[in-house]
């Protein structure tokens, strides 16, 4: 029963930007009693995505996965409906299709991109930044042109023209300031980024104006001229030459603007008209607009607040920025400029690890103002976190690369703030901790720091140890130590039993966990067969066996198909040992093809023919390599630009029987269609014009993911040394059962870490890493051919030991479309067989 | 309360045919058994995963579970206590134990029949 007698109010939000659907999340959230009913007007087709990311379209990722939009039944999203008019008298807001009346109305329309005046930015050709549609556009009339270039050198620009390149155009960058990136960085920092950019292949012109935009003979944009008298050729152009707020219905609505436009709004986010508010890029808060996401979701939040009764203002904007341009990571925080009077600069340039960095600190070298960093990012976290209180450490420590963030989070005072984008201080977090959260997960679950740019997780797990929060790493009940540090231990003291290993380094007599753990780590350090001596004990079933149980107890066969090339000879040859010996037959996902409802004693008959006509084991049963899949490739299909086929077949003959943590797949695909769906893999390959690139991380199954691109244009020889590091780095330091999504997200750094220790050898194990897969792949020898040589072997598939010529009377078939299923219901013999009992329990996948 | 039917001994396999810590399955009188040798002796179970409900656990992992002998089935990873039979995981769960011993180097099972 409603007492207080509140109406629900009718709120109408134009824009469905980032800003703007943060503020209805919030507004949301918040709005228990559902005082608001919420319209959303939207202006793309698409709902709101985040933009921040928008490029990273061009990495391949799905314009799906940016999507930020969650369905809620408390609002109506009205797509493609962008508000035409503001009748304030009424306190409605007109659209093409019709009106929607207001109790209150929240602008968050953002900005536009500013197109210079000059003549020829209406050719076709010439794009501006800012849409998925835009790079859509983009996308498609790259295709079969040479040369880009960009307008504009900042950030965007920057972003742009590295877009470019992904889409294989020879690309130029024109900068009418001096330097890129001049808002962010200062003239040194822009030295050390024009180094980079050049090195990638796009050049810069700096300090120079575009006059014109010439069109080709098809009519198209061909060119541009500079100021200068240069021409730079160009047959796709994307202006990026700064943003300017749209503010068009305000101004129509007659409102009052700020001094450079935008909707002119007070501390609380609100405009002249009491009922009306402005968020994000479109508001000029007290006349100023800001560019960034971060002061945008803080409007989000004050009017959000303001709209449920609170008293919320504007805290000033954070411009600190910190992005990943062109592989280079650029951060900018504070006084970056060192405008404050008075104030000091301390630098460091390293041209050995090409990293620049400066610190900019008050008079008395006591408070920190601001910084650029440029090359070498990891400080950023820290300082930016640090801006306007003590130095958490010397300045030099701070800034010394290899050291990261030298002092780290625990120096930091409670009211830093550590996630810029989500407004959480340590303060929070701390709470949180003692709150019970216990780990990073936890941490972002309860306080949403993290969940957005992801730059302060490294701070998170600071704070934790801060705390003296400890993550077990404990493998079992068996082993204190990870199975990171379970493998150094057994390559570092030569350990090459379990009973050693156990009795030195664990306790009691190992179990389900450890035991194939420790038999994995022997595997990969190459010590004998998998079946030999004690570690036959350690293996799992399928191991043991070297085939796949299934759930009647059968087991199933997978020959390897290197890249899924067969003969027909081969093919007849499955065929004939599927009909003799009655399997169950399918194709694989994989590209290979899977027998089914062998018993144990079947096992070596089958394997004898299939060695004979030249098969060997596809280590189906392990955690191994599996298949390298591929599409048919330039042979024979008309769009494949490299021999994906040949590649997939060398890859997977190469890392056949490398025993990893988990299940190991890849994929090669012959051209940018990806047909070989590569990147599901853990590490796929794409082929370019000019050479391969190389994804890393992706996998299907119950949480699917993509592969994120590690590095692009490789030969041949300089992609399999990668992989080879990749595959190895990554049996050493996974945890059991962590696939590579999982471990390089585990990974502090991430994908730049995996990087520098991968390509730039940043800890000194690529030689090491080298000579490892080395080792495997000359001691590679086929599992199943050793086991048929060897009569000790072959003693144990048998079904019953003191009966064995009877075959497993439990193991029976039914026909269903014309082959051999498992028998269901009571076995035969049964006496009194349990009913399957289900409790929940998630199913173990192995 | 459920009587024990005894059953005779039935001569099995010479011991050194149990790897220690690795099952066989053995057909005693039709019934399908699994034994194993751990440091701690000899032991002779179903060898029909009762939750499974296939013929599978002589194929599963021995271990150790707070110092007492276990036995994880290979298919879903339950785990028994091989001295009990009683399944750690799962509550109510029981995995039928059948007698076993070791005469001049040939290992016997008796089967145990609950009624």
């Amino acid at each position: 029963m409603s007492e207080r007698g509140e109406r629900i109010s009718r709120l109408v939000v134009v824009g469905n930007g980032m800003v703007g659907q943060r503020f209805v999340e919030a507004l949301r959230a918040r709005d228990r009693d559902g005082r608001w009913r919420v319209t959303v007007l939207a202006e793309e087709r698409r709902p709101a995505y985040d933009r921040v990311r928008l490029s990273a379209v061009f990495d391949g990722v799905d314009a799906d996965e940016l999507r930020l939009h969650t369905p809620d039944a408390g609002v109506e999203l009205r797509l493609g409906e962008p508000a035409t008019g503001v009748d304030r008298a009424r306190r409605v807001v007109t659209t093409a299709t019709g009106e929607h009346p207001y109790d209150a109305l929240v602008l968050a329309t953002g900005s536009y991109a500013f197109v210079p005046p000059v003549d020829g930015t209406d050719l076709p050709g010439v794009f501006v930044y800012r849409t998925l549609d835009d790079l859509a556009a983009i996308r498609a009339h790259a295709r079969g042109r040479r040369t880009g270039a960009v307008i504009g050198g900042g950030l965007l620009g920057l972003e742009a023209a590295n877009a470019l390149r992904l889409l294989g155009l020879a690309t130029s960058v024109v900068e009418f300031a001096p330097r890129l990136m001049p808002v962010q960085v200062d003239d040194a920092g822009g030295a050390m980024l024009r180094r980079y950019v050049e090195e990638l292949g796009v050049t810069p012109y700096l300090g120079v104006a575009t006059t014109a935009l010439r069109p080709g003979p098809d009519g198209t944009v061909a060119a541009l001229d500079l100021a200068d008298g240069r021409t730079v050729d160009a047959e796709l152009v994307v202006v990026a030459a700064g943003i300017r707020p749209r503010d068009e219905l305000a101004r129509a609505a007659g409102l009052p603007l700020g001094p450079r436009g935008g909707v002119l709004v007070d501390a609380a986010c609100r405009t002249a008209d009491e009922r009306i508010w402005a968020v994000g890029e479109c508001a000029a808060v007290e006349g100023v607009c800001h560019g960034l996401v971060a002061p945008g979701y803080a409007t989000a939040e004050v009017v959000a607040d303001r709209l449920l009764g609170g008293g919320a203002t504007f805290p000033g904007a954070d411009t600190a920025t910190k992005l990943k341009l062109l592989g280079v990571d650029v951060a900018s925080f504070g006084d970056a400029h060192g405008v404050t009077a008075g104030c000091l600069d301390v630098t460091y340039t390293d041209p050995v690890t090409r990293s620049y960095a400066k610190l900019v600190l008050s008079d008395d070298a006591r408070t920190l103002l601001g910084g650029v960093l440029v090359g070498d990012a990891s400080a950023y976290p820290t300082l930016r976190a640090s801006v306007g209180g003590p130095l958490p450490g010397p300045p030099l420590a701070l800034l010394a690369p290899a050291g990261g963030p030298g002092a780290g989070a625990g120096a930091l005072p409670a009211a830093a703030q550590i996630c810029s984008c989500n407004a959480v201080t340590r303060a929070d977090l701390d709470a949180a901790i003692a709150g019970g959260a216990t780990d990073v997960p936890a941490l972002k679950a309860c306080t949403r720091a993290g969940t957005s740019c992801g730059s302060c997780v490294p701070m998170l797990k600071q704070l934790l140890d801060a705390a003296g929060v400890r993550q077990s790493t404990a493998l079992c009940e068996h082993f204190d130590l990870s199975r990171q540090e379970l493998f150094d231990l057994v390559r570092v003291r030569g350990i090459g039993t379990f009973s050693r290993l156990v009795a030195e380094h664990g306790r009691g007599r190992g179990c389900d966990i450890c035991k194939p753990v420790v038999a994995s780590i022997l595997a990969s350090l190459g010590t004998g067969h998998v079946l030999d001596g004690e570690a036959a004990s350690l293996q799992d079933t399928n191991d043991h066996f070297l085939a796949n149980l299934q759930r009647d107890g059968s087991y199933s066969v997978v020959p390897r198909i290197p890249g899924g090339e067969i003969t027909p000879e081969k093919l007849i040859a499955i065929g004939e040992v599927a009909r003799d010996f009655q399997l169950y037959t399918k194709i694989t996902g994989g590209q290979r093809i899977d027998l089914f409802g062998a018993r144990v004693d079947q096992l070596p008959q089958i394997w004898r023919r299939l060695v004979d006509a030249g098969f060997e084991s596809g280590h189906a049963y392990g955690k191994a390599l599996r298949t390298v899949k591929s599409c048919v490739g330039d042979t024979w299909c008309r769009y494949g630009v490299q021999d994906s086929v040949g590649l997939a077949i060398a890859l997977e003959l190469r890392y056949r029987g490398l025993r990893a943590p988990h299940k190991l797949k890849s994929a090669v695909s012959g051209c940018a269609r990806e047909c070989a769906e590569a990147r599901g893999k853990d590490f796929g390959v794409i082929a370019t014009e000019t050479g391969w690139n190389l994804y890393v991380g992706g996998n299907g199954g119950f949480r699917p993911r993509h592969a994120d691109l590690f590095a692009t244009d490789l030969s041949t020889e300089e992609l399999v040394t990668l992989i080879d590091r990749f595959l190895m780095y990554y049996v050493r330091t996974a945890d059991r059962l962590q696939r590579t999504a999982a471990w390089i997200e585990a990974m502090d750094g991430g994908l730049d870490h995996l990087r520098s220790v991968l390509v730039d050898d940043a800890l000194g194990l690529c030689a090491d890493l080298d000579a490892a897969m080395a080792r495997h792949v000359d001691g590679y020898s086929d599992e199943w051919r050793d086991v048929l040589e060897d009569p000790e072997r072959l003693r144990r598939f048998t079904s019953f030991v003191n009966a064995p010529d009877v075959p497993d009377p439990s193991i029976t078939f039914a026909v269903e479309r014309g082959q051999p299923v498992p028998a269901r219901g009571a076995p035969p013999g049964g006496e009194g067989r349990r009913q399957p009992v289900v409790l929940g329990l998630p199913e173990v996948r192995r | 309360m459920s009587p024990t039917v005894t059953v005779r001994w039935t001569p099995v396999c010479p011991l050194d045919r149990l790897d220690l810590d690795r099952g066989v399955a053995a057909l005693v009188d039709g019934v399908q058994v699994a034994l194993f040798r751990t440091v701690g002796g000899l032991f002779a179970v179903d060898n029909l995963d009762p939750v499974g409900g296939a013929y599978v656990m002589s194929r599963g992992l021995v271990g150790s579970r707070g110092g007492v002998p276990t036995l994880a089935s290979p298919l879903h990873k339950q785990v028994y206590d091989l001295t009990t039979g009683h399944c750690l995981d799962l509550p109510g769960v029981t995995l039928r134990r059948h007698r076993v011993r070791c005469r001049d180097g040939l290992v016997e099972v008796r089967l145990r029949q609950e009624e």
